[in-house]
């Protein structure tokens, strides 16, 4: 214990107009189970309170303190300091607009992401308030809930080699979303219709499966497994329409 | 200036604003939802454990009622509850959670045929019928006589508040992230809105709309050890306050759990007791049985809590960098039951403490966990006080909670009255409208926005707003912690009063530029110094010991004296001790004062006890 760490942090206010990008060192006292968490609101209250950054739920479950540790995109509350070097530089997430220091806006991208996926189940069916619900299989339940946990932290996007290239990448997270829902038998929605809205470049085409998303997603989510699966079945519905439709069948993921 | 205009501004984007946003959006209705951060990392994402209705779909839940969740609710409550409340959140829970189906939460369903079951660590079996395959299962919660909680794995409000944000997108509901409600703007008898600062850029706003909804979750955050999120700051309760019209009832009633983990105040499951876990302390002896021969680590949450508080103040703690704290023990339930059974309790002890339950002793302390008291409203969710202003969700004081909620029991409420409020929000709306008085929103803008500049340039003194919120954390603890005194609580209402003044010099380090967070703190530092003075001078008031208030030196249930709310508002500004009013705790009886049938206790009886109204013919 008790070794002295040296913080390297981005500091650059975009309201300030005295304010340039730069780097700027703190460095701290290390205390026993001591996380990221703890470190930047020391340095907050204690060193330098224009310090920006964000936290919400500090326990890995609201996706919020997402950000650039030495090199590589995680959550910055279940981080801890002791697996960590004596010097660590903290960067903000790229790809996100800068809101100020660590702290990026996640909300405005994936609110635009939402629109473009329609992220909710399409359908033409209306909720009846005196019938029993709708039945599930309890397997198909945990199957959905399995790529529901994405906790939008932003980590994957920002690990994105496509995404940091073009802007329009609906990225990881958004074909997740869109596997999610193909999923799910609440929502109508036809093969055609997922194809017009991921069956491009800036959708599944567009990624170079180098499952970089997948190794830094703090939630495990397969996306592997998923950008995979999605590929396939978008390749299908490609080829079946220029096929025939008498040829055409529908491919089940 | 920039003014934006909307006909419902939901000031937050949890799921109970959001579920009345959705209400007035499928109505035809404009609206706005405000948060601090994106809608989906709203605290109710934390939620794990899952939502109670009496649906009666799972073995152990058969036979279940909304009847019989009422009695649960309002026995839980300690007959604090406002029993027309309890009443309609049991009857409308079932409706609510076939919604969040149909809208798309993978709810966990039931799987037929014979099925194992835990109970106080123990495996047994049960028989789900096959007609019910598929339905929505449910799962055990404390406090309850049938397994009601709808749950989706160990991510319910996660499940839960990204379906409903779903559809608010799809319904058109505007969120505005970001963004931070200050004031409302009012002429002291109708609500026509809040200024907003903006936290992306530091701008101030003004949002006007017809109907306003304090939908902001708790106020844990006036408390150092919280399991609460950080935003949970009580910002919609301290603009209410600020009305001097709008009282906060019942401020006193504050649920604290045994075992936060230190430093970061995380929850680790009542399992690990359940299954065996000790408390053990800085000689690493294990105190509970000496306190509790009975029941030990077992006894109820509150009990427990109060106990480890008393063995600490015996300075019996371990100290930490943190503050002392206690040992929680699981070791002995060998490294087989750790990884199965209490798996997520290993994930966070290994992710945020770097601790191996298997081999080393996990460092937990008792903590703040929910906030019972609130906006008062009135059972549509109408704020007292201010036409045009409701409240839900954790923020109000609907009041189906009393002195003690139970588990399941918040989330299903943001739902519940979430649609219930709603729909009492669009008859407001189609049936009401309002002159907005341009004198009220301009003196409400310059107000804050003299408010910043002066803490930017230090007009009215230097206090360092983290040492003056640091002395409100040391003082509530003391007073109005686990266990309250007389003697503590007047100590720290004194204290109060001063750390009021110090609250009021405030002044910036850093340049208060854009989205600057030391300026958000500062600018609510004297609201949450008035919440945190709510909370003790209301505690000391409280001559009694009810659900989650436990006085030392009145540690009966006082029914003839107390069976009533706190109502405490703020009527001038520059007061330093809040107003307080009382009004009786419910108007209706479907059941009588009696017995909670757990945790023991003295009871005095009221003098003339109420009849049961049955359900039904309610007054
Ligand atoms: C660790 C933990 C576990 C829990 N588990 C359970 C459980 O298993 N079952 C259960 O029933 N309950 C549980 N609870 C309680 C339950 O989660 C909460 O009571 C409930 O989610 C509150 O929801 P809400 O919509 O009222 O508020 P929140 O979800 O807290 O939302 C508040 C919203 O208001 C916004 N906001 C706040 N201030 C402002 C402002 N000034 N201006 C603009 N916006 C603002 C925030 O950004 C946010 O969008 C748990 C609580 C905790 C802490
Ligand atoms: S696999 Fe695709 S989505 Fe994932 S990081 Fe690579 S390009 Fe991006
Ligand atoms: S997929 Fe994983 S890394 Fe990407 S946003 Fe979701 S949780 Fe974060
Ligand atoms: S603060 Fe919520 S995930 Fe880190």
């Amino acid at each position: 214990m008790a070794r002295m760490l040296k913080f390297n942090i981005f500091r650059y206010n975009p309201q300030d107009p005295k304010s340039v990008p730069h780097m700027q060192s703190f460095t701290i006292d290390e205390t026993e189970s001591m996380t990221l968490f703890i470190v930047l609101n020391r340095l907050r209250e204690e060193q330098d309170p224009s310090l920006q950054f964000d936290f919400c739920c500090r326990a890995g479950i609201c996706g919020a303190c997402g950000m650039v540790v030495n090199g590589r995109p995680g959550l910055a509350c279940h981080t801890k300091t002791k697996d960590l070097p004596e010097e660590v530089t903290l960067m903000p997430l790229p790809v996100f607009k800068l809101v100020g220091d660590l702290s990026v806006d996640t909300g405005t991208w994936f609110r635009g992401m939402y629109q473009r996926v329609k992220s909710w189940c399409e359908t033409k069916k209306v909720f009846d308030p005196n019938a029993q619900e709708e039945r599930m299989d309890n397997a198909l339940a945990e199957k959905i809930y399995e790529l529901d946990r994405c906790i939008e932290c932003g980590c994957c996007v920002a690990a994105c080699g496509t995404a940091l290239m073009r802007e329009d990448f609906l990225g990881a997270t958004a074909l997740n979303r869109v596997a999610r829902f193909m999923l799910d038998p609440r929502d109508e929605r036809t093969e055609q219709e997922y194809f017009d809205i991921v069956g491009t470049d800036e959708g599944i085409f567009g990624c170079m499966g180098l499952l970089a998303c997948e190794d830094v997603c703090p939630k495990y989510l397969p996306l592997q497994d998923v950008l995979g699966r999605l590929r396939q079945r978008m390749a299908f519905a490609a080829v079946n329409n220029i096929l025939p439709s008498f040829l055409r069948k529908d491919v089940k993921l | 200036m920039q003014i934006i205009q909307t006909d419902l501004l939901c000031i937050g984007a949890g799921l109970a604003g959001e579920r009345v946003a959705i209400e007035a959006a499928e109505n035809g209705f404009s609206v706005i939802c405000l948060s601090l951060v994106p809608a989906r990392r709203s605290h109710s994402s934390a939620a794990q454990g899952g939502m109670q209705a009496a649906l009666g779909n799972s073995a152990m839940g058969e036979g279940d009622s909304p009847d019989v969740h009422f009695a649960d609710t309002v026995k839980g409550s300690d007959w604090g509850a406002d029993q027309e409340c309890a009443r309609i959140f049991v009857d409308t829970a079932p409706i609510a959670m076939r919604q969040m189906a149909f809208w798309g939460v993978p709810w966990n369903r039931v799987v037929p045929g014979e099925q194992t079951y835990y109970k106080g660590g123990k495996p047994f079996t049960a028989y789900e019928k096959p007609e019910n395959e598929g339905l929505i299962h449910s799962r055990s919660f404390g406090g309850t006589a049938k397994w009601r909680t709808c749950y989706t794995s160990d991510g319910t409000g996660h499940a839960v508040l990204y379906t409903l944000d779903n559809r608010a997108a799809q319904m058109g509901v505007q969120v505005h992230d970001k963004t931070e409600a200050i004031a409302l703007i009012h002429d002291g008898e109708t609500c026509m809105g809040a200024i907003v600062r903006d936290l992306k850029t530091g701008e101030l706003k003004a949002y006007l709309s017809r109907a306003t909804l304090i939908a902001t979750g708790g106020y844990g955050r006036i408390y150092r050890e919280s399991t609460n999120a950080v935003i949970c700051d009580g910002g919609g309760m301290i603009a209410a306050l600020d009305t001097g019209v709008v009282p906060f009832g019942n401020p006193e009633a504050i649920q604290f759990h045994p075992t936060g983990i230190v430093p970061t105040d995380i929850l680790v499951t009542e399992g690990c007791r359940g299954d065996g876990g000790t408390l053990l302390d800085v000689n690493q002896y294990r105190f509970m049985p000496d306190y509790e021969p009975e029941k030990a680590e077992l006894a109820s949450r509150d009990v427990v809590s109060r106990r480890m508080t008393e063995h600490m103040r015996k300075g019996l703690g371990v100290k930490s960098p943190y503050g002392d704290h206690l040992w929680l023990d699981i070791r002995h339930l060998g490294e087989k039951h750790i990884t199965t059974k209490l798996r997520e309790v290993q994930e966070i002890c290994e992710s945020f403490l770097g601790v191996d339950p298997v081999h080393q002793l996990i460092p937990v302390r008792p903590t703040q966990h929910y906030s019972m008291g609130g906006v008062r409203t009135n059972k549509d969710g109408a704020a007292y006080g201010l036409k045009g202003l409701f409240s839900a969700g954790e923020a109000a004081c609907w009041d189906m909670h009393g002195f003690n909620r139970l588990g399941g029991n918040s989330l299903a409420e943001t739902i519940v009255a979430g649609m219930w409020v709603g729909g009492k929000v669009v008859e407001f709306l189609a049936g009401t409208d309002t002159t907005f008085n341009t004198a009220a929103i301009r003196e409400a803008y310059e107000k804050q926005a003299a408010r910043i500049q002066a803490l930017i340039k230090g007009q009215n003194g230097n206090e360092n707003v983290y040492a003056v919120r640091n002395a409100m954390f040391d003082t509530i603890m003391k007073g109005a912690g686990i266990f309250r005194n007389g003697t503590d609580l007047t100590e720290s209402v004194t204290k109060l009063q001063e750390i009021l003044q110090r609250a009021r010099k405030v002044g910036l380090r850093s340049n208060g530029l854009g989205a600057n967070q030391e300026l958000a703190l500062a600018l609510k530092i004297e609201g949450m110094v008035k919440l945190a003075q709510c909370v003790c001078y209301a505690a000391l008031q409280r001559t009694e010991s009810r659900g989650a208030h436990t006085r030392e030196d009145f540690p009966e249930r006082n029914d003839r004296d107390w069976l009533n709310r706190t109502l405490a508002t703020w009527a001038n500004a520059s007061d330093d001790l809040p107003t307080l009013n009382y009004e009786a705790a419910t108007k209706v009886f479907e059941i009588p004062p009696g017995e909670r049938g757990y945790g023991g206790g003295k009871i005095i009886p009221m003098d003339n006890p109420p009849q049961a109204t049955p359900a039904g013919k309610k007054a």
